[in-house]
């Protein structure tokens, strides 16, 4: 698409053409839905989830349905930094969209080694996934206090030289504490949410579904969970935050972007239908032309609470 | 061109075949035309966030044809689609039969895995043995169909109320085929992938994950799989498979 400049948006230094990104787990390295569509309709792509090491992922099955939504235990199967370094980015970092490196860990200098490999590369930004719930040792156990959020956000910070987006998770009591957290730690800007963990059990064979026995809910389901979290921590952070968590419609995206996000992710929806980021993207512009919107940055934070 | 899409596609015949099994035969110029025997179909169920993995039962030159059983929800709700509705396909997708008319082909089919070996027989000319199991005569479906793609069709039921008694495997006793093709429940496979090893012949079976996305991209449907050199990992089958040869999976 032309670059319109209604849809661009700025989130801590990277220009992105439009707000809709593409959720990390849900699209691969580009390449499946790169058969479809040029992947510069797209703002940008948040990669599926990369670590140190090469990793096996979890044993089937992994997902699974649920009302309005779906559960997953992937368990970060991945090649390893390197290999996405070597054979991925050559690729992606020519199909003009931004490319977010989401990286994961289970220690702080895993976290902080993948991101050093990262930073004389073509990628645009890091996001920081601490709270991928469906390994033992997938960094969760840093994103669920406000301690853990700090520490790991602050000593990648100190080594990343990209610009860092801190992932949230859902599964916390309170997430300001942890988007405040992450604030503190250096964070440029913060996405959320992750998956709410979920469990779902056959009664016939009475086994949990996912082999995982539990795996994180996404989709349409989680959107009011994500709208009233991205809503709270935009009332308690300066940094951008960009919103996800089932959105699956234009009017999603702009209810995001009311409660406060400056870009939007789109995962789970992409399964319903891959065409959804491009339909999403449409309707909003179209939206903000009815309604006279001159900017995407207007209708950021732009909900009346009562 | 795109290797597969996601389109409408108009109903153009709907069927029960034996109670809860349905023939769908949908109008799909583009789809048809990149289309694969084995490969599959990820269609939507509106209402549904996860579209459900359907296998081309057989390719005409414009449409596509559908064999399913109602399992759940999303494929009961399918099953009330009526001639002139529009069904959203996203096809064709994953690997599907290596098919050489100049091999003779036993086709391993069981319950609601014969339909997939449907195109395969029809892409084979008739150069095919097709032995197929049925729990019982009345879920017996698409005998004539093979029959009239010129392939050798024979038929065992579990309880013996039409053809053989038995096992479908027990059927190839006596006949000559250089390569093994099958899609069936689990024990059914590993009894075909153990009379593949005994003559010695190449075998690809076809499996069943549960699947998200159908394309590659969320690696939700793995399977088992081992390497040349013995090295396991996961491989997907939406798009390693649905079908493999048989000396590719770890398990079965
Ligand atoms: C590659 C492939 C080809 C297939 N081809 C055929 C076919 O030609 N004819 C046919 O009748 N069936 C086929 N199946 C099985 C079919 O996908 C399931 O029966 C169907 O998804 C069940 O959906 P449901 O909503 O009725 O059941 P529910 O149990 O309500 O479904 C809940 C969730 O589980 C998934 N699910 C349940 N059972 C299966 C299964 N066996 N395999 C994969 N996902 C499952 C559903 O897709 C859905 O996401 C195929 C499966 C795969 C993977
Ligand atoms: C199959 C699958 C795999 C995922 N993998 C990752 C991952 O590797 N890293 C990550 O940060 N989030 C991952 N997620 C979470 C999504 O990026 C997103 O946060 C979540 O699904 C909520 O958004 P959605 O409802 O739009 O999908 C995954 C989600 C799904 C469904
Ligand atoms: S279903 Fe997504 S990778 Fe196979």
């Amino acid at each position: 698409m032309e670059k319109n400049n209604k849809l661009s948006v700025n989130i801590a230094g990277v220009e992105f053409n439009n707000p809709i990104i593409a959720a990390s787990g849900t699209f691969g390295f580009g390449r499946e839905y790169g058969e479809l569509y040029p992947l510069s309709e797209l703002g940008g792509i948040s990669c599926k989830g990369t670590t140190l090491k090469e990793r096996p992922g979890n044993p089937p099955p992994r997902v699974t349905e649920t009302p309005g939504g779906m559960l997953n235990a992937v368990g970060l199967q991945n090649p390893g930094v390197e290999h996405f370094i070597n054979e991925d980015l050559p690729w992606l970092s020519k199909q003009g969209t931004r490319i977010i490196a989401n990286i994961a860990g289970s220690t702080v200098e895993d976290y902080c080694r993948t991101a050093e490999l990262l930073n004389g590369t073509a990628v645009d930004m890091v996001e920081l996934n601490i709270s991928c719930p469906n390994v033992k040792e997938g960094g969760v156990q840093f994103g669920v206090t406000a301690e853990g959020v700090e520490g790991i956000t602050r000593a990648v910070r100190e080594r990343c030289k990209k610009p860092l987006m801190v992932k949230l998770s859902p599964n916390v009591t309170d997430i300001t504490e942890m988007a405040i957290a992450a604030e503190s730690g250096g964070a440029d800007a913060l996405s959320l949410i992750n998956t709410l963990t979920g469990m779902r059990i056959d009664i016939n064979s009475r086994r949990p579904i996912i082999r995982n026995n539990t795996g994180g809910l996404s989709g349409p389901a989680v959107l009011p969970v994500a709208i009233r979290m991205v809503w709270q921590v935009c009332n308690k952070v300066k940094l951008p935050v960009v919103g996800l968590g089932g959105i699956s419609t234009w009017q999603d995206a702009v209810e995001m972007l009311l409660a406060g996000a400056v870009a939007i992710q789109v995962g789970t929806a992409i399964f319903t239908d891959p065409y959804a980021p491009i339909k999403i993207r449409d309707g909003l512009l179209e939206f903000m032309d009815k309604k006279g919107v001159k900017s995407v940055s207007e209708l950021t934070g732009g909900v009346r609470p009562w | 061109m795109k290797p597969f899409d996601s389109r409408q596609c108009k109903l153009l015949a709907a069927r029960e075949l034996s109670p809860g099994i349905f023939d769908f035969t949908v109008s799909c110029p583009e789809l048809a035309a990149l289309a694969a025997p084995g490969q599959f179909a990820q269609i939507l169920v509106p209402g549904h966030t996860l579209r459900r993995p359907i296998s081309i039962c057989s390719i005409g030159r414009e449409t596509l044809r559908f064999v399913f059983q109602v399992r759940g929800e999303g494929t009961e709700k399918l099953s009330r689609y009526r001639p002139g509705d529009d069904i959203d396909i996203l096809a064709p997708l994953g690997k599907g039969f290596p098919i050489d008319p100049n091999k003779r082909t036993l086709l391993v089919g069981g319950g609601i895995g014969v339909p997939p070996l449907l195109g395969v027989a029809e892409a084979l000319g008739g150069n095919a043995v097709a032995v197929l199991g049925f729990r019982n005569r009345d879920l017996v479906i698409l005998e004539e169909d093979f029959k009239n793609t010129g392939a050798k069709v024979l038929i065992a039921t579990d309880d013996g109320s039409y053809g053989h008694k038995g096992l479908v495997t027990d059927l190839a006793t006596g006949e000559d085929f250089q390569v093994l093709m099958a899609c069936g429940p689990g024990p059914m496979l590993r009894g075909a992938g153990a009379l593949a090893g005994e003559r010695g012949v190449p075998g690809y079976l076809s499996l069943e994950q549960r699947m998200a996305c159908g394309v590659g991209a969320c690696l939700g449907c793995a399977v088992a799989l081992t390497d040349g050199e013995g090295r396991e990992y996961f491989g997907h089958v939406c798009k390693d498979g649905p079908v493999f040869p048989m000396d590719r999976l770890k398990e079965v």
